[in-house]
């Protein structure tokens, strides 16, 4: 075995192991982790792939940004995961049954025997001073100009649908009106009154 | 690297509803309340101005741009016209239902042209790439729009599901294209079909990628058994924004289906045959046998467009350009239908009452019988009786599977549409022969009444002469 597959092989069971532990931890918290460290052993999986420029954007987006932005979403919630668990072993025999008997057809289909690298070459090396980059920016906006357009379009429905499902006056929900903040006096606030002293009984 | 430059002509509509939605969304934010008709009447030009880009890019070709990924054939321009055309019809129906609701606002019009973008993105994908990628475009509107009623509970929770499970789907879509990008080594369509027919790949690898693709266009389709989301996400969503999920996508699910199986997979016809049978039998019978059991209208049209999708699908297996054109003229005939169906919801209902139950229409011809004449020939359409269109709709998909001699499969059919024929019959039965619970007539605006009336009398017209578009529809597959 080669150095290269060793190195294969632990991050392939690590992420194994993170993607499995993803679902199954009972903290929201924990999961969120268990998933940055899924995406750094992607990462890692995709350097072995000579695509570096892949890599460093899927830590720098996913873990830099989004999982960070996740967690603080999560932190904020008050999830309670044990209702979400009810249907938990009523479903299971079904569902064990269908996940046993479509991993096994996926096994016999893509194992080794029709996937492996004797029906598939692996890719040509490509020369140290190929720039992965370099190549994916001429790619991406010559031959993949149009998905790329369409993918720019996606995300601008993204910006339009959160902020069309998010802002919103519900009422009976207390919010800051800073304007009103700012603009207050003392007056508004203190009242002053006089009177007049009561008798001593 | 040799790049050519590609040819922009052929995507002028795509870049003209792309900007003009752009525009609408800025135009949008300037408008006060009361000048919301604005927004609405850019909206429909911008289908109009679509509509005649389409028409004059109109030609027999069959031209690919943009290195491949893009393809305008007849197909895509007969189906992009008939999309502009259905969405226009929405709009028309929807917008006093909209403004009484607190929904008439700029969101609607932009996420509906964008799910239109997407759409018309996905007739004209000549890559497996351009085609997840315009299905994603229309999945995220249309997820946006079931939920933009945020208080109602019913349509947050069909909004819920139906991203969830079109999320799962999507994903089994991709999966399937990763492996068969795998496999052939190419996202262009035209190359998969070329290395498939070369015959050097193991055919096992080919089904295991078509199989897990087809669980992503059946989902999308709304075909038993990967229907479960249809029934709540029609009842849940507001009536305007179902009567847009359920006629408009039908159109652009059927190009993704002759896109994948025909333009990419045509090689593998014998393999997906079979499981279009499959699904096709499952959707006739569970659609049209449980649609018996429902008490809510939109429910009842929901598992009605499964037996309908299930028509679609057996145009679609024959494997002809027959099968395929009588397909295509099922799909836009049943895009007829659902708007005049749903349309009947929206004309019935008012502030406050969804009429959405089918006790609501009981005794309709004595409220107001031209509207129950109307709801008579949509119904007699729906159930396959004529003169009305859709009986020949019917009658062109299962002259294609005779055709082909699965002449059970036909069988099949005719019972299951013989036994589907009592719900639809039921619906006349409420608005003829039973007594009314209200004797007030409906009071629908002009606008919507003239609509509605224009859409049935066009069922009925279209029964009559029914050769002009079945002749178009054979034009875009037997040239």
């Amino acid at each position: 075995m080669s150095f290269e597959q060793i190195v294969f092989y632990f991050f392939a069971a690590v992420l194994i192991l993170a993607a499995g532990a993803v679902i199954t931890v009972r903290s929201a918290v924990h999961a969120a982790l268990f998933l940055v460290l899924a995406f750094f052993t992607t990462a890692a999986l995709w350097l072995l792939l000579e695509a570096e420029f892949l890599a460093i954007t899927l830590v720098l987006v996913y873990v830099g940004a989004v999982m960070v932005l996740f967690l603080f979403v999560v932190m904020m919630l008050d999830i309670n995961a044990a209702p979400m668990r009810e249907g938990f072993a009523r479903y299971l025999p079904v569902a064990a049954l269908v996940a046993v008997l479509t991993v096994v057809v996926m096994v016999m289909a893509v194992g080794r025997e029709h996937f492996g690298l004797d029906q598939f070459a692996a890719p040509e090396r490509m020369s140290a001073d190929v720039s992965n980059t370099r190549m994916l920016g001429e790619q991406l906006y010559t031959v993949y100009l149009y998905p790329f357009e369409i993918a720019a379009v996606i995300l601008l429905v993204a910006i339009v649908a959160a902020i069309a499902l998010t802002l919103r006056r519900r009422p009976g929900t207390r919010y800051q009106s800073v304007e009103k903040q700012v603009r207050v006096r003392s007056e508004d606030r203190l009242k002053v009154i006089k009177m007049n002293a009561e008798e001593r009984k | 690297m040799n790049f050519e430059m590609p040819n922009f002509a052929l995507a002028m509509p795509e870049m003209f509803v792309l900007g003009m939605t752009c525009f609408i969304l800025m135009v949008d934010m300037f408008l006060s309340e009361r000048s919301r008709v604005v927004t609405y009447l850019l909206a429909q030009a911008t289908l109009v101005g679509a509509f005649i880009l389409s028409l004059s890019l109109f030609s027999p070709l069959r031209e690919l741009s943009f290195s491949n990924t893009f393809v305008l054939d007849p197909m895509a321009s007969l189906l992009k016209l008939a999309v502009y055309a259905v969405v226009f019809t929405v709009f028309l129906y929807t917008r006093s239902y909209l403004r009484d609701r607190n929904m008439y606002t700029g969101e609607f019009y932009v996420l509906a042209l964008f799910g239109v973008l997407g759409m018309m993105v996905m007739i004209s994908a000549h890559s497996f790439l351009t085609l997840y990628l315009g299905l994603e475009l229309l999945s995220l509107s249309m997820y946006a729009m079931v939920a933009l009623q945020r208080d109602n509970r019913v349509a947050s929770e069909a909004a819920m599901k139906y991203f969830l499970l079109g999320a799962m789907a999507s994903a089994m879509l991709l999966y399937g294209m990763s492996m068969l990008y795998g496999v052939t080594g190419s996202l262009d369509l035209g190359e998969v079909s070329q290395v498939i027919a070369e015959g050097e790949i193991n055919r096992l690898l080919l089904v295991f990628g078509l199989v897990f693709m087809l669980v992503g266009v059946a989902f999308k389709l709304g075909a038993v058994p990967f229907h479960m989301w249809v029934p709540d996400v029609y009842h849940g969503a507001p009536t305007a924004v179902t009567q847009f999920i359920s006629t408009a996508p039908k159109l652009a699910a059927f190009a993704l289906l002759i896109r994948l199986l025909v333009d990419g997979l045509g090689g593998l016809q014998h393999e997906w045959h079979d499981i279009l049978v499959l699904l096709a039998v499952l959707s006739l019978s569970v659609g049209n046998v449980i649609a018996i059991a429902q008490s809510n209208i939109k429910r009842m049209l929901a598992y009605s467009g499964i037996s309908h999708a299930g028509f679609l699908l057996l145009g679609v297996l024959s494997g002809t350009p027959e099968g395929y054109a009588a397909g295509m003229f099922y799909a836009i005939v049943y895009s007829i239908m659902g708007l005049a169906g749903f349309g009947m919801v929206l004309l019935m209902s008012r502030v406050g009452f969804e009429a959405d139950a089918l006790e609501d229409y009981k005794g309709l011809n004595q409220r107001s019988p031209w509207f129950a004449l109307m709801m008579m020939f949509i119904m007699f359409s729906m159930a396959g009786v004529p003169p009305f269109i859709g009986f020949w709709a019917k009658l062109s998909v299962l002259q294609a599977i005779v055709s082909v001699d699965l002449i059970w499969l036909a069988a099949v059919a005719v019972i299951f549409s013989v036994i589907g024929a009592y719900y639809y019959l039921r619906v006349i039965k409420l608005m003829y022969f039973d007594a009314p619970e209200t004797t007030t007539a409906l009071q629908p605006g002009r606008e919507l009444s003239m609509v509605f009336s224009a859409n049935a009398l066009l069922i009925l017209g279209m029964g009559i002469f029914p050769s002009a578009l079945m002749a178009l529809c054979l034009q875009a597959f037997v040239l």
